[in-house]
Formats: C-alpha cells, structure tokens, sequence
C-alpha cells in the first residue's frame, strides 16, 4: 500500500543542480535508508518526497497516486526531524496530537490515539510534561509518536539519531527497527552514518552527487560493490585500495580488500610493511600498516593482539575477498 | 601561590572597574544625578529664577497635582420648594461656591471643575480637580498609551509578517516601512501639520477628491475631537517601522522545522499563525509591549510642534506639562513633581506587564 516512486526526478535551486535525474523504487513496507556525504542530495530527496521542496521535473508517486503537486499533508506521509521540530509551548501530549488538534478532532479521539502512541513509544508516564524537561532521545520519541498518530503510509526520518549521543543512538536504532516491524510501514530513512544504514535498512540506497551509486540489501553492498565510492563508504572501517602492480597483476586498475579479510603474519604474504600503530578494542584489534608504495593500509584482526610498532608485518591478500574495479566499476568475478 | 592568583583576580577587577568608569559616569552625570535632583525639587517650592530661598515644602506640589473632590449638587430651588428653570434649562448653584473659600467644604478649596453627570432626575455629580490641566494630561497620555501601544504593535506585527518573505525587491518595502523611523519626529510633526491642514492639507483634499466633495475639510489639529485621534495616528505611522523590525527578530528566531511539521500535519495560515508563530513571539511581545508603552508615556515632541496642548487641553500631556511648567512658567518643582509620577507611572505599569506575562510553569 505504501509503494513510493520517483521518475526521473530533477532538482535545482538557482543554478546549481542538485539532484541531476533520479529515479527509485521504494517498496511497499521496506525499511530504505538513503545514505551518503553530506551535500550528496539526501535530504533534498526526502523534502521532495515529504512536499515541503517542489521538484523540478519528473514526478513522484505514493500508493499508486501521483503527488508531485500535493500539498504534503496530503500526501499520506509523516516526517520526523534531526531537530525533533517539538513546539516548546505545549505538552509532549500536545505535541503528539497536534495534527488531530489543527483537525479539530474531539478529545476522547484524541486522547485515545495519543494514548496508543504514547505506549507503543513508552511515554505514558511523559504526557504531561513539556518538551524542554525531557532528554533528548525522550525528545525524539515524542517526535515518533507524533508521526505515528498520523497513520501514514509512509514515515520518513531525516537524520533523527544525528543529535543523540552514541550509547542512545545504538537503542534508538533498535527500537526504531522494532517499531518498523511492529507497524509495518514504508519508512524511508535518510543518515550520513554508514552503520545505522547497515544494521536498520532491508534496502540501502547510496547516494552520490545527487545520483544513485547503488541500491540492494546491505550485505549485496556489502559483499559487492559496485563503484569504489560505495565499496569505500559502506563498511567500517573502510575499504583499503590499492592501485598500480598489485591491481595491474590482476587486471584491474582498483583493487579493494576489506580491513577485516586482511590476513596477518602469514608465510607466503602478499605485501610487507611496517606496523604504524594499533588499537586494541578487546573483541579485536585494528593495526595500521605503512607500505612504502600503497601507503597506509588498515588490518583488522580479531580478539586482542599485542603489537610491536615499528615491526614488520606481512599481509594476505585472499583472492575470494578481493574486490576489482575497472574505470569505476566492479569487474565481475 | 594562592596570594599571587589572587593578586592577578585583583588587578583583572580593578582592570574591569576601570574600562566601566567612562560609561558609570555618564549614567550617573545624565541619569542618576537628575532623577534624584527633580525627586529633590519636587519637594520643594523651588523656582527657576528666584529672588526667594528655596523652602522644604513636603508632598504639597503632589497634593496640588493629584487632588481631586467630589460634590454632588441640587438644583436651586423657588421660595416655594418648585425647581427654578431659565429658559427650559435647571439651574444650579455654581461650582464657585463651595470652592471659594466655603468654610463648609474646606477640601475643595481652590478646586475647580473637571466634568459633571446627571445621577438622578436633578441631581447632579460634579468631580472636581486641583489641576485640572494636569488631570486632562494625565487622561490624554493614558488614552495615548491604551490607543496607541495595542494598534502600533499589531500594525508593525502584521508588517514583519508581510516582510518575512522570500521575495523579490521585498528589502524595498522593508526600507519603505521603515523610513519614518530614521526621520526625528519634529521633522515628522511639521510635515503632519500640513497633512492635517484644515483650509489646504492634503489629506483634506484627499478625502474631498475620493468622495467626490461630499466629505467637508476638517481642521483636523483645530478640533478637541480630532485633534488626540489625529496626533496618535502619525505617531503609530512614525514608529511602527521601529517596532516592525523588532518583530521580525523575532520571527526569525522561529524554527523553520516547526513550520513544516505545521505544513505536513495540514495546519491553515491561521493556524500556523495560532500555534507556531505567535507562541514563538512570546518574548519578543513582551518587549515590543514594554517599550511601546513607555516611548508612548514620554509623548511630547508631536504636542509641542503640532498643538501646543490644544485646543482646549484637549492633546495635553504628561511630558509637555512638565516642560512647560517647569520652563515657560519657571515653576521647576511641579515640572519635577510631574516627571516623578511619570516614573512611577511607567514603572508600575512595566512591572504589571512583567507579571501578567510571567513564566508560569
């Protein structure tokens, strides 16, 4: 029911052209995260599909029903916002049910959805309080609540976890993720951190310049890039490179391998280098090594390995994790 | 250690002291030092040149201001009890008599006549005032104020409202509604009298071409009914550009966010308006109010220039009677006894605002 289209949507403030020619599918009751740099388009994309920017040309479609030139509140969408967007002068009940005021709707309706919100959410005890005495992921909370009594067909998030600090980030995550498979609605979810991407969408779109890098499920990105920029941006940390005999040897001229498919201290290596330095994580540790032609390259190993620095250490490059790229794109293989 | 840390704290303040000096002295040369002489003045019989020492003269010069009586009068009666009527209209006793030295009324002496309402058939309600100029100056200045600060707010609200938007030449209407800010208000005041003209002004000749000659000129200053009305519609026209931008500060402290959840949640303008904007502008309102209020308690420049108080005390006002009583009639101590209860007035007037808008949590 939720089903939101783009058909070669274009976006331009002035001269500048922002969102060159895009076009994407959102299925119905997925969990789509939009992700890339900052500037790359992202939520300017989520704007157009909100309403609140006009596109340029192209149309969008929600449910089937084209929208490009509707209002947002009637679009069937609900946004919640990086800033929360809560009105300081009125209760966290107030705030969830101010849709249902502006409607006029009567108060035993009100009362009840915002009730329902409220538990789904675990505000109950919150209602009456306004928003400046509640901590910040209580705050965002509020904002959920507030989109879910909207019933939309499709939530949009823009950037909502990126004022949370980092333990409350990681439980809002989860609770954001059971809250998509409790209500079972298209959220499309908008982030530059590549790791809310991963563990939250079922498709992750990845966004470049205002143009689409790749779209799949995170562990298809994960395990195959397409472009070196989604190789680089997806996974943490990131992807090493290399480039010249290394890449040439195997007929390509980018070869990427990721930190954690990196052998270390094995026999016949394929590159030595000298240990720059190491962190120790406890479950595993991360070694930098500086090679003299490829520069740094990131290893990680796991549990907890003591490390000489300044030592040498000899790398394996297996072939089956090996990611080649040719003129911007995956050889395949 | 603990000496030499506190050693520097002491040269930092003394550092501090020294860079407030320049400014404390201005204050207390241009401020302090003549509201406490005119609290001082009041006090006395002082004048401005005087052959006469100065005498201590208590609260007198505010009795004299502030008095007011009441009487309740009958009509003058025939020999034989019937009311006696000249010419269709009763007759009464004059006010004079009881307030020329009657040694049954002795509170009202030298009081005089401020207004009268019938009570009953015959009897009538006469309120009397020590002062009547003054009490006259005090009742313009309120009107003045009730008038003025709720119009000039609302106007200026409705213009940073019109000039908050993106669009194109909009910094032209912004400097246009403006401009008579940056223009001193006797400058201002001068030009008005000729809008306001009776026999050639142009609102005159306005008014007659748009209604075609039915609207007679009126002397718009020259009127005790036009004349208040007159004055407070160019003192709203020169300061609600002032006022206008504060207002726009404050909306653009506004949240845009907030708007847009207004927008994806179906709120109308007016709504938008009612639950966004006008909860935004708490703070901002409560200090556009303020200082319209006591910029409009200090109305004088428009008085002095346009009508002098008249006609018939009908533009009196507070700051004009100080002048002109302590200049034009050398009377330094009922000037300063006024400006003092001017103080008082705006005083208890902003600390009553304070309160009504309080935080209330």
């Amino acid at each position: 029911m939720g089903q939101v289209l783009l058909k070669s949507v274009r976006k331009s403030f002035g001269n500048t052209e922002v969102i060159p020619d895009l076009s994407l599918k959102v299925p119905d009751g997925s969990f789509t995260v939009l992700v890339g740099p900052s500037g790359c388009g992202k939520s300017t994309i989520l704007r157009m599909i909100a309403g609140l920017e006009e596109v340029s040309s192209g149309s969008i479609e929600i449910d089937g029903l084209d929208v490009t030139y509707k209002e947002p509140s009637q679009r069937g969408i609900a946004m919640v916002f990086q800033s929360y967007a809560l009105y300081p002068h009125m209760t966290v009940a107030e705030n969830i049910g101010f849709g249902m005021i502006l409607a006029k709707r009567p108060n035993a309706e009100i009362n009840k959805r915002v009730r329902e919100a409220a538990e789904i959410l675990q505000l109950e005890n919150l209602l009456d309080r306004k928003p400046k005495q509640l901590s910040g992921g209580q705050r965002q909370r509020v904002a959920i609540g507030r989109a879910i009594t909207r019933d939309p067909k499709v939530f949009l998030f823009d950037e909502p976890l990126s004022n949370l600090d980092a333990s409350l980030r990681g439980q809002m995550r989860v609770e954001l993720a059971e809250l998509h498979s409790k209500i079972g609605a298209t959220m499309i979810y908008v982030t530059h951190d590549q790791v809310e991407a991963m563990t939250m969408a079922d498709q992750i779109v990845v966004l470049n310049c205002g143009r689409i890098e790749q779209q799949g499920a995170p562990m298809d990105l994960y395990d195959g890039p397409e472009t070196p920029f989604v190789a680089g941006f997806i996974g943490a940390p990131s992807m090493n490179f290399f480039e010249g005999p290394v890449a040439s040897q195997l007929g390509c001229d980018t070869l990427g391998v990721r930190p954690e498919h990196i052998g270390l201290g094995d026999e016949n290596c394929t590159l030595e280098g000298k240990i720059r330095y190491s962190e120790q994580l406890g479950s595993d540790t991360m070694v930098y090594v500086q090679h003299e032609v490829y520069g740094q390259i990131t290893v990680r190993v796991e549990g907890s390995r003591k490390l000489e620095i300044g030592s040498r250490a000899r790398l394996l490059l297996p072939e089956e994790f090996m990611h080649k790229f040719r003129g911007g794109r995956r050889i395949s293989g | 250690m603990r000496t030499e840390r506190r050693a520097a704290r002491r040269r930092q303040n003394r550092t501090g002291w020294a860079m407030a000096l320049p400014a404390c002295l201005l204050v207390f040369l241009f401020l302090i030092t003549p509201f406490v002489m005119a609290f001082g003045l009041s006090l006395t019989n002082q004048r401005l040149i005087s052959p006469n020492p100065t005498e201590f003269v208590g609260l007198r010069n505010y009795q004299r201001l502030l008095g007011i009586g009441f009487l309740t009068i009958d009509p003058i009666t025939n020999d034989d009890g019937t009311i006696r009527v000249t010419d269709g209209e009763t007759e009464y006793p004059r006010v004079r008599n009881f307030t020329r030295g009657n040694p049954d009324y002795p509170h009202l002496d030298r009081m005089r006549e401020w207004f009268r309402l019938g009570i009953s058939d015959d009897r009538q309600f006469v309120v009397l005032a020590r002062d009547v100029v003054f009490i006259k100056a005090v009742r313009n200045t309120v009107l003045f104020v009730v008038v003025v600060a709720p119009v000039q707010s609302g106007i200026a609200l409705i213009l940073a409202l019109l000039i908050n938007q993106k669009l194109r030449g909009i910094n032209v209407f912004r400097t246009i509604y403006f401009a008579p800010v940056v223009i001193s208000m006797v400058v201002v005041s001068m030009l008005w009298r000729f809008i306001y003209d009776g026999e050639n002004g142009i609102l005159n000749t306005l008014l007659g071409v748009f209604s075609f000659g039915a609207i007679e000129p009126v002397s718009w200053l020259g009127n005790t009914s036009t004349a208040l009305p007159a004055i407070m519609a160019m003192s709203v026209w020169q300061g609600v550009g002032f006022h206008m931008v504060i207002w726009l500060s404050g909306l653009q402290t506004i949240p845009q966010p907030l708007y847009e959840v207004a927008r994806i949640e179906g709120a109308t303008q007016w709504q938008k308006f009612r639950y966004v904007t006008w909860p935004g502008l708490r703070n901002t309102a409560i200090l556009v109010m303020v200082i319209i209020t006591m910029q409009a308690f200090t109305l004088y420049p428009q008085i002095e220039v346009m009508t002098r108080g008249g006609p018939l005390d009908s533009t009196q006002s507070l700051v004009f009677q100080a002048v002109v009583r302590g200049y034009e009639k050398q009377d330094i101590a009922g000037g300063s006894a006024i400006s003092v209860l001017l103080f008082l007035f705006v005083l208890s007037i902003s600390l009553f605002q304070r309160y009504l808008t309080r935080e209330r949590d």
